[in-house]
């Protein structure tokens, strides 16, 4: 057991960065082991989503780095991240709004398409062999986030809860070793946010995978974290099992200061 | 080159860049409000310099002084604005961008051939309307319409600033593109706004003609595109939406042109977009203008 | 490949030849009289705007990015494929030879170019990038002025008559297939992502630069090819037809037929390349209407005539159910 998890699947050390003199993240340092999950939570404006642009890459670190599975990641593009394994969701929903459903997963297989533009052109039968093992995929991951049957929908058709569950089903197209939420659960009613802990946790279990988790709904993060990790201003104040953070003074204090329906969720929490 | 011929190319590359400077600032100004490219602008200046053309005679024949024809041909680019913003621009606005762009450079196709139909696609020459000596300084010849020329432009462009930044509507002006929703919630006539940004920036264009027409007295039905495209690129280049940025790149625009004219005049054109090109790389917002980058 | 997919490729065949054979077969009856030369010129006009008009569709509508400088590309095309066959010329190989290695040169030329110009463009999007394009197609416009070998200004003549209906034709098929194989495959896919949403796109792993400037490179080939035909047709031609007015007047074409669709471009090219010639006393009206239904377009269908709607001969002949062909996704 042990030896297994020598190599943390996310490790990032002093990880920050600096907009202008505002140092929005500043010395972030978080390892995630294989399938864990792992939560990140903090008041408005404490650069949650900032972390998920520095690991993906949509902005590049000023400080420290971040690894994959012991890979240096710092500086390289977007979808070089992606390759190597790091999937993520939106806060606000972004799909392919004019693509079918199915093509929304289908966009997200490039790597696993290895025809050139000559087989594209010739349709060789590597082009249809290859086209119909994604299509086959794609349906597969569908199923997971319980989107079976809506294939040919146009993805903005769907209702709020069902885009969220493409997005997740299109960051499992990638293959990635390691998937970043971010607040997957907001506007969600009970009912929706039920099926979806249902399918993380599948998915958790199914793909071998870890998930870092944004979330607002403090229940919600109590509930399935293994551990937690609570940034105000950019600086982490807490990490621990959702009891060290529950009763933890300076978190306390971080919600406590904030506006009350901030102190009501972490009361109901 | 003697300083006598870059004293010269000095005061002509001021005079084109002035005329640019006050095109630019229509440009500036509507893209400012809607983050829209109005292509037809160009062609406000060859319908201003059409009236012209027009009632500059009819001004003298009446006995009255010729510069009142200005005041008509602003007044016809004011309406021609406006109705081009109400009937044409305000519907697709929501739509989207793509569909703004291209009513815009279907609106300056139309407003083009337009007038080919109604003048003819010959060249009509405009009546002078100020009879200015030309001032010889040592071996540098100074054209008097030349710097009245700039002179309106630079006037122009200090009240069009001082009236952004002091006056309730300037600043309206500037609040609608922060954000449509609290502007109107504000109070703020949203749609009065930008009517009247319009009507200022077609104005402007009329201006443009006059000053224009006082250097090349001749109108053709295109002249406006050539002239329109320079100075968008002018306002672009200094940072579209800003105004300082639209008088910077008009002058510019107007030096590179009669400098890059006087050694090699068959790429003047090529630099000038090379110019464009290489700026839009290095700072896509233009020399003056905010980089706004998208929230991820 | 099943046994649906080589059915329905037969059949489009089939319906391409069936047109070509009737085409031709109108021009042999002598139905036009002495004015079949005249109406053979309006085809093979249609055939290379259809080509110009579908590859600036690859960028405007399905990559969702505004190139106002297509007609940059079609120049690059036209010269360097009346320089290859000027030099080609009397070389020994036959007329259709010299013809299609006229063509690929320039397709080739062009798309160089397309590679050369994305690469720094395509960094910026939206308004900048079509101000950008279209700086770039003037710069070329004026290079092919100031260059002795493209006639330096001045009308470049003498270019043989190499595009004839039947060739122009059959390339403009070839080219039109190629780039609806195109969309239809991973590259078509991609493209539409990065359209919607380029952020989305690279974080699903898509190197969205690279199919970018890729889709910018086809499209300028193709717009190469075309300029080539348009060449061997005209046999003369000065760099000023191809200036901000032709890129215009392209986009307005892609615009109309709809953006986002082959048979958009396709029937909006032949269409308005064909409706000013066969009327010739509004000729002095053609951009003014042009204008006006683009306006109109705008207003009421902003997405084009055809949306992005495309024609299936298999679907429209009842050969297969729609169903299942949509349910293979393909």
């Amino acid at each position: 057991m042990a030896e297994e998890k020598t190599v943390p699947v996310l490790k990032c050390q002093h990880l920050g960065i600096q907009f202008g003199g505002l140092k929005a993240v500043d010395d972030f340092n978080l390892e995630i082991g294989q399938s864990e999950l792992v939560g990140l939570i903090g008041p408005n404006g404490a650069g949650k989503t900032t972390v998920f642009n520095l690991i993906t890459g949509v902005y590049k670190p000023t400080e420290g780095s971040f690894y994959l599975e012991g890979q240096r990641m710092n500086g390289k593009k977007t979808h070089q991240i992606v390759h190597a394994g790091i999937a993520r969701t939106f806060q606000n929903i972004r799909l392919f709004k004019k693509m079918t459903v199915i093509e929304n997963v289908k966009a997200a297989m490039l790597q696993k398409l290895s025809y050139g533009m000559p087989q594209a052109i010739l349709r060789t039968k590597s082009y249809w062999s290859q086209e119909a093992a994604i299509t086959e995929r794609a349906k597969e991951l569908l199923k997971v986030v319980h989107l079976s049957g809506k294939e040919d929908l146009q993805a903005d058709n769907l209702p709020y809860g069902q885009q969220r569950r493409l997005e997740i089903a299109r960051a499992l197209a990638t293959d990635m070793k390691l998937l970043l939420l971010d607040e997957p659960a907001a506007g969600m009613n009970p009912t929706e946010t039920e099926e979806l802990l249902e399918i993380i946790d599948y998915i958790r279990r199914e793909f071998k995978i870890s998930v870092l988790l944004i979330e607002h709904d403090m229940s919600l993060v109590m509930k399935i974290c293994e551990r937690i990790q609570v940034l105000d201003f950019g600086t982490t104040i807490a990490s621990g099992t959702p009891d060290e953070i529950a009763n933890n003074p300076k978190v306390i204090e971080a919600y406590l200061g904030k506006d009350n329906e901030e102190k009501e969720a972490w009361e109901d929490a | 080159m003697t300083a006598s011929l870059f004293v010269q190319g000095l005061i002509n590359g001021l005079n084109q860049g002035a005329i640019y400077a006050l095109i630019a600032l229509g440009y500036t100004m509507v893209y400012g409000i809607i983050r829209m490219i109005n292509f037809a602008h160009g062609d406000f200046i060859m319908i201003g310099a059409y009236t012209l053309f027009y009632t500059i005679p009819l001004m003298v024949n009446a006995g009255m002084p010729a510069w009142l024809a200005v005041v008509v041909a602003i007044a016809v680019c004011a309406l021609v604005g406006v109705l081009v913003e109400r009937l044409a621009y305000r519907p697709v606005r929501k739509v989207g961008p793509m569909s703004a762009l291209i009513t815009a450079l279907a609106m300056s196709i139309f407003l083009e051939n337009l007038a080919m139909v109604l003048f003819g696609a010959k060249p009509h020459n405009v009546q002078a309307i100020f009879q200015l000596p030309t001032i010889m300084v040592g071996s540098i010849a100074l054209p008097l319409n030349v710097l009245l020329t700039i002179t309106i432009g630079l006037v122009i462009m200090l009240g069009m600033q001082f009236f952004v930044k002091k006056t309730n509507l300037g600043k309206a002006m500037r609040a609608v593109p922060q954000d449509k929703d609290a502007s109107t919630l504000v109070g703020i006539n949203v749609d009065r706004i930008i009517t009247i940004t319009f009507a200022i920036g077609s104005g402007l264009a009329a201006v443009a003609a006059l000053m224009y027409c006082s250097t090349y007295p001749r109108v053709t039905n295109d002249m406006g595109s050539m002239m329109g495209m320079k100075a968008f690129i002018a306002a672009v280049l200094g940072g579209i939406g800003v105004i300082p940025g639209a008088m910077l790149g008009g002058i510019l625009v107007g030096l590179i042109e009669i400098f890059v004219k006087l050694f090699a005049p068959g790429w003047y054109e090529a630099v000038t977009y090379a110019t464009l090109i290489v700026i839009l790389l290095v700072k896509p917002s233009g020399i003056l203008g905010k980089n706004a980058g998208e929230k991820v | 490949m099943d046994k649906r997919h080589k059915l329905s490729y037969l059949l489009n065949a089939v319906g391409v030849a069936a047109v070509f054979a009737l085409l031709m077969l109108l021009f042999a009856s002598g139905i036009f009289g002495t004015s079949t030369t005249y109406i053979q010129g309006i085809c093979t006009t249609a055939c290379y705007t259809i080509i110009m008009v579908a590859s600036l569709n690859l960028v405007v509508g399905f990559m969702g990015e505004f190139s106002l400088g297509h007609a940059g590309f079609v120049s690059v095309g036209a010269y360097a494929s009346a320089i290859v066959s000027g030099a080609l010329a009397g070389k020994g190989l036959p007329d259709v030879g010299l013809f299609l290695v006229a063509l690929l040169a320039g397709g080739i030329a062009a798309g160089v170019m397309g590679v050369l110009v994305g690469i720094p463009a395509l960094r910026l999007r939206g308004d900048y990038l079509a101000i950008v394009t279209m700086a770039f197609a003037e710069i070329i416009r004026v290079c092919f002025c100031n260059f002795s070998i493209t006639g330096g200004g001045k009308t470049m003549s003498g270019i043989l008559k190499l595009s004839t209906f039947p060739r122009a034709f059959w390339v403009m098929v070839v080219c039109v297939t190629v780039m609806f194989l195109f969309v239809r495959s991973k590259y078509g896919r991609t493209i539409q992502a990065i359209r919607e949403d380029y952020i989305a796109s690279s974080a699903a792993g898509i190197n969205v630069t690279f199919y970018k400037v890729l889709t910018f490179a086809i499209s300028a080939f193709f717009a190469g090819i075309g300029g080539g035909i348009y060449a061997h047709y005209m046999t003369a031609m000065i760099p000023t037809n191809f200036n901000f007015a032709y890129s215009a007047e392209l986009l307005s074409e892609v615009i109309i037929g709809g953006t986002g669709s082959l048979t958009g471009s396709i029937i909006g090219a032949a269409f308005l390349s064909a409706l000013p010639e066969v009327m010739r006393e509004f000729s002095t009206y053609r951009m003014l209407a042009y204008s006006v239904v683009l306006i109109l377009v705008m207003l009421f269908r902003p997405g084009g005539i055809f949306g992005r709607w495309e024609f299936s001969l298999t679907r429209t002949l009842g050969a297969l159910p729609r169903r299942r062909k949509a349910k293979e996704g393909v």
